[in-house]
């Protein structure tokens, strides 16, 4: 995984609540092995028509959106289907930071693990990068993690909250697994003990 | 100390999973029980075989094919080659890293929440993970169950636990008895629609009262499998009676001197008295009746003889512009009844509704009666047993006389990822847990309903109050 210090970049505006993991990435392209390739089909049915060709109307289709590194939306972003292919989508596209004022839980905890920065900013706020956002090339936001602070075009910082320990695995581009594997001897000693405690739980086996 | 003051379920069944906490409040969570299927493990494994990794417990591991197997003719193979590939990258996953498997000729084969409870693998007070949100079904069990990603599933196959902070307990009472007729698909229904798709973010969900204690394990599954719905992460019901009487005599449940042992826990498990909840919901079950969603996610839902809202009513301006979004995709005049808007497929099925009960259901509205012309009827048992049950008892007759498909068990038309697909602008009665734009198909359109009336709109070609079939 990627670290994530600062970031500065274009933001797409895309003021909807609810966006769904279905509507980042529909099931149809969910038939994939690999991780990476997505990025074409991010937001599929709101990009393109029923042949192919892309929706000028759809923010990114058009400059300088194509290259934005920054999604800002409304509530409840990411919700329904656990899938992991929506944050690879955002990640295959550019996207390395979505701010809005408040995601669906395991749609967070997906974007950590990619090096996705999720930010969650007031409704207000929010309307206001929007608006930042709507500037295109000249108004790039800058986030940056280390002083948890989003900086808008006209020098404002607006500070945000994360949970330290994601941070940490963030701003280093440390791998969860290796981290819990530092704790080996007590999942060790956890799993001795429970043989005991918890004798009646069979394994499985075909 | 937390072992003095009185705990909810949920705090009960955490605490017997903390491997460690750290500094910060983080656990590392043991994980007893991990469900695999074949969308959302392909780049899990692969990343364990890069990093030469082990599955440290291929004994608590059960893998299984059901999101994009077809549900006709499948003993000629997977046609399509994108599902075809990622079944067998399974399969090799499973043999490489000696991971159990429930083969797709399997009577055990089935929707990956079907067969958990079913097969006696999803039991009281373990914690279950899966790659899917629908994962919190098991809470029925009385188990703490929850969907994760991609790399939560590699986490899990590495080192058998997550790294979790605690969720916010919620108490959701449904108290008194529910009418004749209205069924467990209109509880959850109903209280969607009243706390909103976010309304359980962050929270765990614990379903209790006179209404939820009196359902059956199939109509408990039902609610807790929503609970992603309304944006929480689990659902819970305290074990009791009826479930223990379910997990008795599973093929993978202790038995004997195992589950008594087993038994005299489950029965410490259910919340204390004067356990603290972060929020309380309570609703009366006499106030329930069948319920529809209308729009396009699952807290835009009406009663069945109520009428499609109108949006410039909203006062929040990205809302109006939301639902009046919806009623344009939907296809619906605002103010149009429900029961006048003429169906095209119905799906009876999914890890919501597809269990022996539900097809039951489906079929005492079915017998004697004819599908309507031009309606296509789709009936997809949650698994082989459930196929097999019902065959047993003669219900796929009933269902196959009254002219509904009798196809072979899979997630199917509940995401369309096989060949049962909407086509544009069909509009659709699911017993599936999902109505989000083209989640049956590229412009299909979705109403969320019971079994009874999935199959009542079958029959009469519109949606309808499956009441007036009793
Ligand atoms: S039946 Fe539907 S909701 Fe359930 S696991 Fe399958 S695709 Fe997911």
């Amino acid at each position: 995984m990627d670290a994530f210090t600062t970031l500065t970049g274009i933001a797409a505006p895309l003021p909807l609540a609810n966006v769904d993991t279905d509507k980042i990435i529909p099931a149809r392209f969910l038939k994939t092995i690999k991780r990476t390739g997505l990025g074409v089909h991010l937001f599929d049915t709101l990009r393109y028509d029923a042949e192919g060709s892309e929706r000028p109307e759809f923010v990114l289709n058009q400059e300088p959106y194509r290259r934005a590194e920054i999604l800002i939306a409304h509530e409840n972003f990411g919700c329904g289907s656990s899938r992991e292919h929506a944050p690879w989508a955002l990640l295959d596209f550019g996207i390395r930071c979505v701010i809005a004022p408040d995601f669906a839980d395991i749609f967070h905890t997906n974007t950590f693990k990619n090096g996705i920065l999720p930010i969650k900013l007031s409704r207000e706020i929010c309307d206001q990068l929007i608006e930042d956002a709507k500037l295109g090339e000249n108004a790039r936001l800058t986030v940056d993690l280390q002083e948890q602070v989003v900086v808008r075009p006209n020098g404002e910082r607006i500070p945000f909250e994360i949970d330290p320990f994601r941070k940490h695995l963030l701003l280093n581009g440390l791998d969860d697994i290796g981290q819990t594997l530092q704790h080996a001897p007590s999942i060790d000693a956890y799993e001795t003990a429970q043989k005991i405690e918890k004798s009646w739980m069979p394994g499985i086996a075909v | 100390m937390t072992e003095t003051k009185p705990r909810t379920l949920f705090d009960k069944v955490w605490d017997a999973h903390v491997v460690e906490r750290l500094p910060d409040g983080t656990c590392v969570l043991y994980i007893d029980r991990h469900l695999v299927h074949e969308v959302t493990s392909p780049q899990a494994f692969e990343g364990l075989r890069l990093a030469g990794r082990k599955v440290r417990r291929p004994d608590a591991t059960i893998a299984v094919a059901d999101h994009n197997i077809p549900t006709m003719g499948r003993a000629q193979g997977i046609l399509e080659e994108d599902s075809r590939i990622q079944v067998e990258t399974l399969e090799r996953n499973v043999a490489e890293f000696g991971v159990p498997y429930f083969p797709i000729l399997s009577p055990q084969q089935g929707i990956v929440h079907i067969i958990g409870p079913e097969q006696g693998i999803s039991l009281p007070g373990t914690t279950i993970v899966c790659g899917d949100s629908h994962t919190s079904t098991h809470g029925a069990m009385g188990a703490l169950a929850f969907g994760i990603g991609t790399s939560e599933v590699e986490h899990v196959l590495a080192t058998q636990t997550l790294l979790q902070r605690p969720a916010k307990n919620m108490l959701v009472r449904v108290d008194g008895t529910l009418p004749p007729g209205v069924t467990a698909k209109d509880i959850v229904l109903a209280i969607i629609g009243r706390i909103g798709t976010a309304g359980g973010t962050g929270h765990v969900i614990e379903y209790a009262g006179e209404a939820i204690r009196a359902l059956d394990m199939a109509g408990r599954m039902t609610v807790c499998n929503m609970s992603i719905e309304a944006g929480a992460r689990a659902g819970m019901i305290a074990p009791d009676e009826t479930t223990f009487a379910y997990v008795a005599g599973r093929p993978y449940a202790p038995k004997g001197e195992a589950l008594d042992k087993a038994l005299a826990w489950w029965k410490t498990l259910p919340s204390d008295e004067g356990a603290v909840y972060d929020s309380t919901i309570v609703l009366n079950a006499a106030d329930i009746v069948p319920m529809v969603t209308w729009g396009t996610n699952p807290e835009a839902v009406v009663a069945i003889n109520g009428t499609v809202p109108d949006p410039s009513l909203e006062a929040d301006e990205g809302r109006r512009v939301q639902l009046a979004r919806m009623v344009e995709y939907m296809g619906l005049n605002v103010g149009q009844k429900m029961t006048d808007l003429k169906i095209d497929v119905v799906f009876i099925g999914s890890c919501t509704n597809g269990r022996i009960e539900d097809i039951r259901a489906a079929a005492d509205i079915a017998r004697g009666r004819k599908v309507a012309p031009g309606v296509r009827a789709m009936v997809v048992p949650g698994s082989g047993i459930v196929r097999d049950l019902a065959e047993a008892e003669g219900i796929d007759k009933v269902l196959i006389e009254a002219g509904f498909e009798w196809r072979e068990p899979g997630c199917s038309m509940c995401l369309g990822m096989n060949p049962d697909k909407l086509t544009p602008g069909q509009r659709c009665a699911s017993t599936s847990n999902r109505n989000f734009e083209g989640r049956q198909g590229p412009g299909g359109r979705t109403h969320l309903v019971s079994p009874a009336m999935a199959a009542a709109a079958a029959v009469a070609g519109h949606l309808i109050d499956p009441r007036e079939f009793a």
